[in-house]
């Protein structure tokens, strides 16, 4: 309860600071305008603002399925196979090096207008920090717990390994690759939307920044944080759920 | 959801036949010192042994040896009693408890047939966690276990496996003195006619629970046996002939 009142104070004096610069900055609308007019443009364009955040959240919401499940097979093949590791390891590596803001039009020339080429923005976004961090997780895993297996079983048998140590042990790495994850996917969406699209917060903002509706570009910001946001609080409670073994972070604090 | 029994049922432990086993001419480097060079050791079939030394002689090195995780620059013969190679017929356990947490602890007891693809015997998994006085825990997450808990259920998944042969990573070392001695006594108890080969660096739990103790000293090291102790393990570690036994090891140790 007190946490929300201090946000609610944070809010409030952060609106306040907006509306005195443009007061005393005496900034028409089409600058910057006002809390109040994000507002009313929030209410008057409600129903478009819905219907396009729709969209993108549906972009983000395949994109983040699809790159996760691209990222996991990766992973998992990195993990298993040495030869694998060895043919894709470096190119993984190096496709980082290419920013996934400069194939975007590549993406909306091969994939057209429609919500592809997003969804495949999202996944290539998010493909890495999944990707590396399960891999990462499934490279750590204990070597006691190992050397148990080993015992345990009469020959090597590394699959039943993975599946049943190695893939669990390494899930606390995936839920950390898919909260990063839930953070970025909708730079990927929205990006798709900024270089070619019909529909979507990113193609809302664009027309409206385009017309000096700079009110409907705010309030469509709005919209899109307010979504990441959310996105982001599901998927920490629904790995925290799925998780429940995983020692949770004592909070500590440095002073 | 299966209904559960939890009450323990009696359970006759009768150990596999028993198996000795012998280690040749063992040459092991390790980071460019030699720690053992032409060391022998036997082990008698069904009988308690303890390993004694100094931390870092090697104790750790030849064990996992003996489980199979042999370490690189290691050249030797291992074979047991009958000849064979030991491959399968070992059990291992280890100071850390290995418990995984995402498993409660029957499913932990039952690993060994989970990883090997076999139906596991929940049955009898839930007899050996009574025996060690877990009963009630079966279906618990292990991190809400107390340390010496979770080294009972490790006991338990050590004698879920079945096998011949029980190796020891000083399993007791990180608990209180209380749960150790209660350990110590519960291990001998359920581990009789097995043959065991509990590493340690405490003389005094050597001397309670091994039938032999072998000492492990100097570089290259080497092993000597200790003269058999009176009476049946766990002995009480106030008993004289144990107290005798004592200062003639920390003797043997100063002396190397």
């Amino acid at each position: 309860m007190k946490g929300l009142w201090r946000g609610l104070l944070t809010l409030a004096s952060l609106l306040l600071v907006w509306q005195s610069v443009v007061t005393l900055g005496d900034l028409p609308p089409y600058i910057l305008p006002g809390p109040w007019a994000v507002m009313l443009a929030l209410w008057h364009h409600s129903e478009s603002l819905l219907r396009h955040a729709g969209v993108t959240a549906l972009e983000i919401i395949l994109g983040m399925v699809l790159g996760t499940l691209l990222g996991c097979g990766s992973a998992l093949a990195l993990g298993y196979s040495r030869r694998v590791r060895r043919w894709l390891l470096p190119v993984l590596i190096a496709s980082q090096a290419i920013p996934v803001f400069a194939i975007a039009p590549l993406l909306v020339l091969w994939l057209g207008y429609g919500m592809g080429s997003k969804i495949a923005m999202s996944m290539l976004i998010i493909y890495f920090p999944v990707t590396a961090n399960f891999y990462d997780g499934l490279r750590h895993t204990q070597r006691g717990w190992l050397d148990l297996a080993r015992v345990m079983l009469p020959e090597p048998r590394r699959w039943a390994v993975l599946r049943h140590i190695a893939i669990p042990a390494a899930l606390p790495a995936l839920a950390s690759g898919l909260r990063i994850a839930a953070a970025v996917a909708p730079i990927g969406a929205v990006l798709g939307e900024w270089v070619g699209s019909s529909a979507g917060l990113g193609y809302l903002m664009l027309h409206a920044n385009s017309r000096m509706q700079v009110d409907l570009m705010f309030a469509a910001l709005f919209v899109l944080a307010a979504l990441a946001v959310g996105l982001y609080f599901l998927v920490d409670a629904g790995l925290k759920r799925l998780l429940p073994w995983h020692p949770a972070i004592p909070e500590t604090e440095i002073d | 959801m299966i209904p559960i029994r939890f009450a323990p049922v009696p359970l006759d432990l009768v150990a596999p036949p028993p198996l000795a086993v012998s280690l040749r001419t063992t040459r092991l480097v390790y980071g460019g010192l030699i720690l053992f060079d032409g060391l022998d050791l036997e082990l008698a079939g069904g009988c308690f042994t303890c390993l004694l030394g100094p931390s870092g002689i090697g104790k750790t090195s030849l064990l996992r040896l003996l489980a199979g995780l042999t370490p690189p620059g290691v050249s030797g013969e291992l074979r047991g009693g009958d000849g064979e190679p030991l491959t399968g017929r070992v059990a291992y356990m280890a100071q850390q408890d290995l418990l995984l947490p995402w498993l409660n602890v029957l499913d932990n007891v039952m690993l060994g047939s989970r990883l090997r693809g076999e139906r596991a015997d929940r049955k009898r998994a839930l007899d050996l966690l009574g025996r060690v006085g877990l009963a009630d825990c079966a279906l618990a997450r292990p991190d809400t276990l107390s340390g010496g808990m979770r080294q009972r259920a490790a006991l338990a998944r050590t004698l879920m496996e079945d096998r011949p042969v029980v190796l020891m990573d000083e399993p007791f070392s990180g608990l209180d003195a209380l749960t150790r001695l209660r350990l110590q006594a519960l291990a001998a108890e359920l581990l009789a006619g097995r043959t065991v080969l509990l590493v340690t660096h405490d003389p005094l739990e050597a001397l309670r629970l091994g039938e032999h103790v072998l000492i492990m000293n100097g570089r290259p090291a080497t092993l000597s046996i200790l003269p058999d102790l009176p009476g049946i393990p766990p002995r009480d570690p106030g008993d004289p002939a144990v107290q005798a036994a004592y200062r003639t090891i920390l003797r043997r140790l100063e002396a190397a």
